[in-house]
């Protein structure tokens, strides 16, 4: 079943006609060369950027209409630079309820960092001091707070070594696993697609050409995906 | 001092053109006009001011405020790019603290309703505001573009404009008064102030001069303060849209 389905939706001259659908429990990962728009789309689903035309439907119902800040917080993202507001890693894990005036419990702060195979005894470091890894396992862990539907991820692993890599992958894995989040992943990386996907989304020039089950992309006749595979996008 | 002083006076600014000559430092013209421009600024705002103090007009009064105000405003259409609409945002700021602070002065008697203290007085309590103004919005626009990633990050997870805006929005406020409060620390103990210097040259008891003194430096806490958080909380809806989507400052093209 598909939770979130784009309808013929473009956005300045950056997308064009994309319409395609994003199936429920699933990752799927947008794939494609610098520049096809990959970003662009993935801001659309939780209402950062809005389309020019089209609509994009969230479960059903067109997001345009439905209240955007309730839409978001159903809506974890963690992007590609891994932001960090000055402080500790609690400070960071809070942020989420911080801003509703709230505050979240110690322990559970614990438990997420124990989701993303952290020390709880992390939790009073300044985020200055983390490794790069240990930062994106920060910033995946926060987006769990808000105990999400879907998850966006834009280039997470990107400047990781090797093996954090694969480590971040099983843990988005075991995470979509256990709570059935819906995730929507984009990554540079074919063959980090190939190991993760369930489905796939291939951007370029901000048109969708390609979508379905991930096999498409090493299946697929199209000269333009076949390129793409081959490295000479 | 008379005329003729004056001209002597001119003196001052020979020795910095010979120099420039000499060094061919090209900074003539500049000094030339700079010299030029500021007598006759300053000999017609004093005919002005002659005028307006022997008239005893309200009118007038108002007219050389609202003056003051348009010079200020002039000086900032030149600076204040990247956000829409900031322009009308600083002179209402101008217009909203000449009003409170000439309205707290006057209606606690602290300074009698005389255009010779209500016009310098305002002068300098604009003059700030603009500085301020100007000052906090530099400061607030490298805040936002430092911290524009985080922006999103709030908004993405459910939060208002208001709230995402929040942390860079004070930092400005904060970082924008920090000057102001540091430079009346030291007050008096390196140089002494200009208008204070200026009272004591013209004839006036060095005790009175320090008492107006310290009513400016008061004044300019309320007019930094001011001016810095009015300019932010008016400013910064304007780089959000009504889909609560952060579009940032926006610079005209070419630029
Ligand atoms: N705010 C913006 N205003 C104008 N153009 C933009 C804006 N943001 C992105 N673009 C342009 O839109 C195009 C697509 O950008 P986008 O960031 O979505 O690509 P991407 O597929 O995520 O690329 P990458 O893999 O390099 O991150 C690019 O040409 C980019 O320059
Ligand atoms: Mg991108």
């Amino acid at each position: 079943m598909s939770i979130i389905e784009f309808k013929d939706v473009s956005h300045q001259d950056i997308l064009h006609h994309v319409s395609g659908t994003f199936r429920e429990g699933r990752i799927t990962t947008f794939v494609g060369p610098s520049g096809a728009g990959k970003t662009t789309c993935l801001k659309h689903i939780n209402g950062l950027l809005s389309p020019d035309t089209g609509t994009i439907l969230f479960k059903g119902e067109d997001i345009a209409e439905m209240d955007i800040l309730e839409l978001r917080k159903k809506i974890g993202m963690a992007f590609q630079s891994a932001p960090m507001i000055q402080g500790t890693v609690y400070d960071n894990l809070n942020l989420p309820k911080a801003i509703f005036d709230e505050t979240l419990d110690r322990d559970r702060a614990a438990e997420l960092l124990h989701h993303v195979d952290l020390s709880e005894a992390l939790l009073d470091h300044p985020v200055k001091s983390l490794s790069g890894g240990e930062r994106s396992r920060v910033a995946i862990a926060r987006t769990f707070v808000n105990k999400p539907d879907v998850l966006l991820l834009d280039e997470i692993t990107a400047s990781l070594d090797y093996r954090t890599v694969k480590e971040i992958e099983r843990l988005i894995r075991k995470l979509q696993q256990s709570y059935g989040v819906t995730v929507i992943w984009i990554t540079h990386d074919l063959d980090q697609a190939r190991r993760v996907s369930d489905d796939m989304w291939f951007l370029k020039d901000g048109e969708l050409l390609a979508y379905g089950d991930a096999s498409f992309i090493d299946e697929s006749d199209d000269p333009v995906v076949q390129r793409f595979v081959r490295g000479e996008d | 001092m008379s005329y003729i002083e004056l001209a002597t006076a001119l003196v001052f600014v020979v020795i910095p053109l010979a120099l420039t000559l000499v060094l061919r430092l090209g900074l003539e013209r500049d000094i030339v006009i700079a010299t030029v421009r500021s007598i006759t600024q300053l000999l017609i705002i004093g005919y002005i001011l002659t005028f307006v103090f022997e008239s005893d007009s309200p009118i007038f009064m108002l007219l050389m405020i609202l003056l003051m105000i348009g010079a200020a405003t002039q000086n900032i259409i030149k600076k204040g790019d990247g956000i829409p609409g900031i322009t009308w945002m600083i002179v209402l700021t101008l217009v909203t603290i000449e009003t409170l602070t000439m309205g707290l002065m006057l209606g606690l008697g602290i300074i009698p309703f005389e255009p010779e203290k209500v016009i310098p007085i305002s002068g300098m309590v604009i003059g700030n505001s603009m500085v301020l103004s100007l000052l906090f919005l530099n400061k607030f626009k490298d805040e936002v573009e430092r911290s524009d990633d985080v922006i999103e990050l709030i908004l993405s997870l459910g939060g208002t404009p208001k709230v995402a805006i929040d942390r860079s929005l004070k930092n400005a406020i904060r970082t924008s008064m920090i000057p102001t409060v540091e430079a009346q620390k030291t007050m008096g103990l390196v140089q002494l102030p200009g208008m204070m210097s200026g009272l004591i040259i013209g004839g006036a008891d060095p005790m009175e001069a320090v008492l107006y003194q310290l009513l400016i430096l008061f004044l300019i806490l309320t007019t930094a303060s001011i001016s810095a958080t009015l300019v932010g909380y008016l400013a910064y809806p304007r780089l959000f849209n009504e889909k609560m989507q952060y579009i940032g400052l926006t610079y005209r093209k070419g630029e």
